[in-house]
């Protein structure tokens, strides 16, 4: 189940920030390093929910809870 | 009585704020308190305004009414989105009213705050159909509402945050230090109002008091940087007494004249409406417009989503044509940026470098102060 949930995040934040560097370092700062944005936010919101069906509202997490590969993973692993 | 407005504020601020820090210091719950205090403070302020007053209570009961009953609905129901929009509607519509009789010339439903509240009222019943908010009790909605520092023109706060925080004991040495901090922003926020924002609208009135084109160029400039110094001041004032009061209230403004692009311009002015907006209005549009394949290309769903999402911020300001004119401008920059961020090789290449960020940065800077111009209404009586 892990395995799963890390691939599906990781495809979808490579795609979405356009850099495999996501899955070299899984504890970059993605908004630091100007990776992702608010619009790029919705897309990994909706990929979560199509790929896993997790709904995750925008406003449920503040966005340092869901700033590197490794916090976003442990948020969608949370409600599996 | 102005609240953070004028040294009778102040005084009673320091009087009012005594028990509070006793209650902290000797680790005891301040929320009742700090309830207490709210109340004294709104009677303080709208003592000329009984009406007001009034209206106030109503609204409050009015939104625990609808956050009471949507809950107890979805309990026994479950979701529905019909019935969801509905109380979406009920939520929003003393602000509606208010507005659309102020243009009609007579505001009906006038009270204090009355756009701020709708804030954090709106966001309750959102997180409710949302099933984040699962239950809220009357003491803390009201106090979450009506929470004085706040009341009057934000920062707007989230109500989970908000109640965490007024159930939380702090340590002693950490809630001395949340005092100090407190104490040192009420004070920065002071200078910035009281004395630099009175500087800039010395400007204003000097310089910007003639035809000519550098006259309205100083004015601009003077206006924007009366805007900051004047809400920023009073948001460090605002925040500095909630940390007194054991409250965390989030920052408001970050530096907003160093950003580089107006995406984060956004991220550093008015922070606490810019997210609200971006949480509740950009984020639920573009994530409904993803799953439903609303737009083949991805960046004109999201310019659409930018030009809702700061028009409807305009018409918050009010249903003046500068305010609704402010917003479009920033929905139509905010897209142009994005699309240009996402499509020029040029971008890509240079957006690290040094002279690109400088150049960025001047063109930003203007821009938003053009903004200001056009929010001031004074561009509206020039054309």
């Amino acid at each position: 189940m892990e395995n799963k949930v890390v691939e599906t995040v990781l495809n979808l934040l490579e795609e979405i920030c356009g850099d495999d560097v996501v899955r070299v370092d899984m504890d970059i700062n993605l908004l630091e390093e100007d990776l992702i944005d608010s619009l790029d936010y919705t897309e990994l919101l909706v990929g979560i929910e199509e790929a896993l069906g997790i709904v995750m509202a925008p406003s449920e997490l503040k966005r340092e809870e869901m700033d590197t590969p490794n916090k976003i993973i442990e948020q969608v692993m949370k409600r599996m | 009585m102005i609240l953070f407005g004028e040294i009778y504020f102040f005084v009673w601020l320091i009087i009012l704020l005594i028990p509070a820090v006793i209650l902290g210091v000797m680790q005891k719950p301040i929320r009742y308190y700090g309830f207490a205090a709210t109340v004294a403070f709104i009677i303080l302020a709208c003592m000329d305004d009984v009406k007001g007053i009034i209206y106030l209570i109503l609204y409050c009961l009015w939104q625990f009414a609808l956050t009471r009953a949507l809950l107890k609905i979805q309990n026994t129901r479950g979701r529905d989105k019909r019935i969801f929009r509905l109380f979406l509607l009920l939520s929003l519509a003393p602000l509606i009213i208010f507005k659309i009789s102020g243009v009609m010339g007579q505001s009906i439903f006038s009270f204090m705050g009355i756009s701020y509240l709708t804030f954090k009222s709106v966001q309750i019943i959102i997180e409710i159909y949302d099933e984040l908010i699962e239950d809220i009790g009357t003491f803390d909605f009201m106090y979450f509402l009506l929470f004085f520092p706040s009341i009057s023109s934000g920062p707007i706060d989230r109500s989970r945050r908000f109640t965490e925080d007024i159930h939380t004991l702090n340590a002693k040495t950490d809630y001395l230090e949340l005092v100090g901090t407190g104490i040192f922003k009420i004070f920065h926020g002071i200078v910035y109002k009281f004395v630099l924002a009175s500087i800039c609208y010395q400007g204003m009135t000097y310089l910007g008091a003639y035809k000519e084109w550098w006259s309205h160029l100083s004015y601009m400039y003077c206006y924007g940087f009366y805007l900051f110094f004047d809400f920023a001041g009073y948001s460090l004032m605002a925040i500095g007494t909630s940390y007194i009061l054991g409250v965390r209230t989030p920052e408001n403004f970050n530096k907003p004249f160093i950003s580089v692009d107006i995406k984060e311009f956004w991220d550093r002015w008015h922070i606490t409406l810019s997210h609200w907006f971006r949480d509740f209005v950009f984020s639920r549009f573009m994530m409904a417009s993803i799953r439903g394949k609303w737009f083949k290309n991805k960046l004109t769903g999201a310019s659409i989503g930018f030009m809702i999402n700061m028009t409807l911020m305009g018409i918050w300001h009010g249903l003046d044509l500068s305010y609704i004119m402010y917003g479009v401008y920033h929905g139509i920059l905010l897209s142009v940026t994005e699309v240009y961020q996402k499509k020029s090789k040029f971008y890509k290449k240079n957006k690290k470098k040094k002279w690109y960020k400088l150049i960025s940065w001047f063109i930003t800077f203007n821009l938003v102060m053009f903004g200001f111009f056009i929010f001031s209404g004074r561009l509206l009586k020039i054309i």
